[in-house]
């Protein structure tokens, strides 16, 4: 009677099967390897084309290599030793990236799994381990949306401007407080007017007429909807820039992720140069179109220490001075992308600019009024601006396609090209957590995590197999089983196994010998009040399975808490936590039972159980 | 081996005053510490900037604090960690301050510090924002488990029993905080989550008990509630002793094993194991008593079958 039908015992032993072998990646260890990833973000990576490349190089090189891989978004390449690692990188490095200063190809020192090939295919991986193991930089940046609707109302401040001047609407007076913009008129009617040429232009705005003595004027704030999808592309936008920021930093899996509504993590493994990380990541440069104030006299007079109001005093990077108006033509956000190149028909090196289409209107209006005046590009900097470029406008630009050209050689235009497309960051970002930890820490908390791991499931084995006997071992065997599926689904999820998360093994292992001992106290006490072996596991496993249930659900249920509201190392813990409660109900039910119904379920005849001793309470 | 040869029921109920009393005292100590004292919480709840620095020999502590006071951080907590070849510093948030460039300037600071080069072995910075929020997290993931858990105990048992298991089991979560204020231990991200979990693993505890109570209560027909209660606590006490006695090596390899940074964690979970013994098995089973539990409420009524007359 204590046997399990055939397909339960084949479906237990594969499931084993597949837990081993998706176990069996950890214990490969790591091999050098050069990663090979995509540098810009216009540039879509064909795996195969740079695999065949990557040999090629290698093999003119004559660097041997122990395999090459590819995945959608990158190529790496196997190494023996850490020397022809870095032989191997210099070589594809110079192969790839014909010109070094603008590198179309990340090239990056990174580990890869020493596991066989056949692994690798089917997916089995080791585990993903988080920072706090493996060394690295974690940063969680905020984006500063209140910076994002400043600039924002700001623009939208010019464009109001300019649209009621076009519709020939008298106003006294545009300016932007807070968030909004307030629009002053002389009166009533004609601020009606205003209002229809404003709703007629745009939806995103929300008008309050405000009548203040007897001032008639009009609140602008950007509609709910308007603020929603500002944010949206303020923080998407964000990633892109840091994505194309981070590529010069060469690291071989960087992860950006947007967390919640404002928030970007940026966590680079291996990084341990944090000032350059920082450096790279915290430069908030944003762009701005200006006007150049070329009025005779001004630049003097502003020189002379008295900056004329509502301009303010630059130097280009030639190093000559600039005077330029403070009001914003164009942000960086309406700049959708840059590129160097050269003039179609001068052949200087030039640079392309592309703008979305408000961009383009404003574009069209700005140059048509200022024909043969300057203007200023500014990348904004931590408050401080630094003009990149400063053109004559030749005459008006229609169409958002804008062409920079004259007095540059190619290296600068290829420099300006990346400055503007740094700097159309669309928001202000900080940085408001950063855990930086040494690859020697990381070493050393894999062992500690390992070593209370395993003396902790030593001390439980030998008590159990002390304590239960042959019922002892079977438990030990079982939680052997739960180890073994928990690292399995672990490396099958790739979910990133952290100090907290390897604290939360032990925790569960700890926990999950309960099951167990359940089990072997209510086959005791079957035994104690007299019921025949055979008898007491059935009604052992039974009775004390509806009790394993509910302990795991009520355990399940603050797992599933900490998961939903924690984070860092909570959530890593909690992630664990959760799978492991479900490891151990597998392999505490499933695979005990199992293992006893093979050694007992056979037998016809079973005098006594290999328990331990069962004390009966004496008659007298 | 058989640890637990116990013939008769023990009669844990007859006291039950005694055991709530002493439950309740400790809880009251335990709140009274939380208020005066207060716990001392990790960077990570208050924003600040950490960083763990190692050296090849022990450095002169009163060099690195005099360093930084002439840096300009004259608030920096600095001492040993661990061993006295590792340093800790603190260094709280402050209005004005570059807080990305802290970490950077410390450590060129602490290179002008005559003696020994210390090695940068981990940095946390947490700005003032992120605490704020990571307590209310806290707090939210307490209530789920609360609610989870009572709901599920009220629909497999009987909500008396879903009150005095959460009744139990959040005086332990409250006396894990007592321990920790008392002693002003450093209460972090991790503890929180032991704290959590012991939670979930001490209801567990209760639930097992529980289970045995319904059973009992099916089975022998002739027991009045107490005697259930005490054979229910009686019948489970060897697991109890044993399941928790494994969990507790466990955590004790951490303790011992685990380092520094597990040390909280696991010493959160020893209190935690040691008291949720305690608290569910004998502060919920007298609560469930006193709530009024009885046989009626398991036994469910027969249905009346009407015999169809042919």
């Amino acid at each position: 009677m204590n046997r399990y039908p055939l397909w339960k015992n084949l479906l237990i032993a594969l499931v084993l099967i597949f837990g081993f072998i998706y176990t069996l990646p950890n214990f490969y260890g790591e091999v050098p390897a050069v990663q090979v990833s995509s540098g810009k973000a216009t540039l879509k990576l064909e795996p195969a084309q740079v695999e065949a490349r990557v040999a090629e190089i290698l093999s003119a090189a004559k660097l041997p290599h122990t395999g090459i891989f590819s995945d959608a978004n990158s190529v790496r390449a196997r190494f023996e030793t850490t020397d022809l690692q870095l032989q191997g990188k210099d070589a594809i490095e110079r192969g790839l990236n014909p010109n070094a200063t603008d590198p179309s190809y990340v090239v990056a020192l990174n580990l890869l799994s020493a596991s066989p090939n056949w692994l690798t295919a089917i997916g089995a991986l080791p585990m993903y381990l988080g920072l706090d193991l493996r060394g690295g930089v974690h940063f969680l940046l905020e984006v500063d949306m209140d910076g994002a609707l400043t600039k924002r109302m700001d623009a939208t401040a010019g464009d109001l401007r300019t649209l009621l001047r076009d519709k020939d609407v008298r106003h006294s007076g545009i300016r932007r407080i807070s968030s909004a913009v307030e629009i002053r008129f002389r009166d009533t009617d004609v601020r009606e007017a205003g209002r229809k040429a404003i709703l007629a232009s745009t939806a995103d705005l929300l008008l309050v007429d405000r009548d203040e003595d007897g001032q008639a004027s009009l609140t602008a704030t950007l509609t709910p909807q308007a603020a929603k999808t500002l944010q949206e592309f303020a923080i998407k936008q964000n990633i892109t820039t840091l994505h194309n920021r981070i590529n010069e930093l060469g690291v071989a899996e960087p992860v950006i992720q947007q967390q919640g509504a404002n928030r970007i993590v940026v966590q680079l493994p291996g990084v341990q140069d944090v000032a350059k990380a920082k450096d790279i990541l915290g430069r908030t440069a944003t762009l701005e179109v200006r006007m150049v104030d070329d009025t005779a006299g001004r630049l003097e007079e502003a020189l002379a220490g008295r900056v004329p109001f509502g301009t303010e005093l630059y130097t280009e990077r030639g190093g000559s001075p600039l005077l330029v108006k403070k009001q914003v033509v164009l942000t960086g956000e309406r700049l959708t992308d840059a590129q160097p190149g050269f003039d179609g028909q001068t052949h200087e090196p030039a640079v392309h600019l592309t703008l979305d289409s408000a961009g383009a209107r404003i574009f069209r209006d700005v140059t048509r009024e200022n024909v043969n005046k300057r203007m200023a590009i500014l990348l904004i900097e931590k408050g401080k601006g630094e003009v990149i470029t400063a053109p004559v406008i030749r005459g008006e630009i229609a169409g958002g396609r804008v062409q920079i050209s004259g007095r540059m050689s190619t290296q600068e235009a290829t420099d300006v090209a990346l400055l503007l497309r740094a700097g159309s960051l669309a928001a202000p970002m900080e940085i408001i957590e950063e855990r930086t930890v040494g690859p020697s820490l990381g070493a050393e908390n894999i062992e500690k995590g390992f070593n209370s791991t395993l003396w902790g499931f030593v001390a439980i084995a030998v008590f159990m197999i002390a304590y239960y006997a042959l019922f002892g071992l079977v438990s030990v065997l079982a939680l052997s089983a739960n180890l073994l599926l928990l690292v399995a689904l672990l490396s099958l999820l790739q979910a990133t196994l952290t100090l907290p998360g390897i604290a939360a093994i032990a925790l569960t292992l700890g926990m999950a010998i309960d099951a167990n001992v359940l089990i072997n106290e209510r086959i005791r006490e079957e035994l104690r009040n007299g019921s025949s072996p055979q008898a007491a596991i059935t009604a052992g496993y039974d009775r004390a399975f509806d009790t394993i249930l509910d302990s795991n659900v009520t355990t399940l249920i603050a797992g599933i808490a900490l998961l939903v509201f924690g984070s860092g190392p909570v959530r890593g813990f909690a992630v664990v936590h959760c799978l492991g409660i479900m490891t151990s109900m597998f392999s505490a039910i499933l695979v005990s039972r199992a293992l006893v119904n093979l050694i007992y379920g056979r037998r016809r005849k079973v005098a006594a159980l290999s328990i331990g001793q069962v004390w009966k309470p004496s008659n007298n | 081996m058989e640890f637990f040869r116990i013939k008769n029921d023990i009669p844990f109920m007859k006291h039950a005053l005694m055991f709530n009393i002493i439950s309740f005292v400790t809880f009251v100590l335990a709140v009274l510490f939380l208020l005066t004292r207060g716990l001392n919480l990790s960077v990570e709840f208050t924003g600040g900037t950490l960083m763990e620095v190692n050296y090849a020999e022990a450095p002169q502590v009163q060099l690195i604090r005099d360093a930084l006071g002439e840096g300009g951080y004259p608030d920096a907590q600095v001492q040993n960690f661990g061993s006295a070849r590792d340093i800790l510093i603190r260094l709280p948030n402050r209005d004005g301050l570059d807080s990305n460039r802290v970490s950077e300037q410390v450590l060129g600071m602490l290179a002008t510090v005559d003696g020994p080069k210390g090695e940068m072995r981990r940095v946390e910075f947490v700005g003032p924002q992120v605490g704020k929020e990571l307590a209310a997290d806290g707090g939210m993931a307490l209530l789920l488990v609360v609610i989870g858990i009572m709901i599920y105990l009220a629909l497999r048992f009987e909500w008396r029993f879903a009150v005095s298991a959460i009744i139990a089991n959040l005086h332990d979560v409250i006396i894990i905080l007592g321990f920790f204020a008392f002693f002003q231990w450093e209460f972090s991200l991790a503890v929180l989550a032991a704290v959590l979990a012991v939670l979930g693993y001490s209801v567990n505890e209760s639930v097992v008990v529980f289970d045995r109570v319904r059973e009992t209560f099916k089975k022998k027909r002739a027991m009045e509630t107490p005697d259930v209660l005490n054979h229910a606590i009686t019948r489970t006490i060897s697991r109890t002793v044993i399941t928790h006695g494994s969990t507790q090596v466990m955590v004790l390899s951490m303790l011992l094993f685990g380092g520094e940074t597990l040390y909280y964690f696991a010493l959160a979970l020893t209190i935690g194991i040691l008291f949720g013994i305690y608290s569910s098995v004998l502060v919920a089973s007298p609560l469930v008593m006193w709530l009024g539990v009885s046989r009626e409420q398991f036994i469910q009524p027969k249905k009346t079958k009407e015999e169809a007359v042919v």
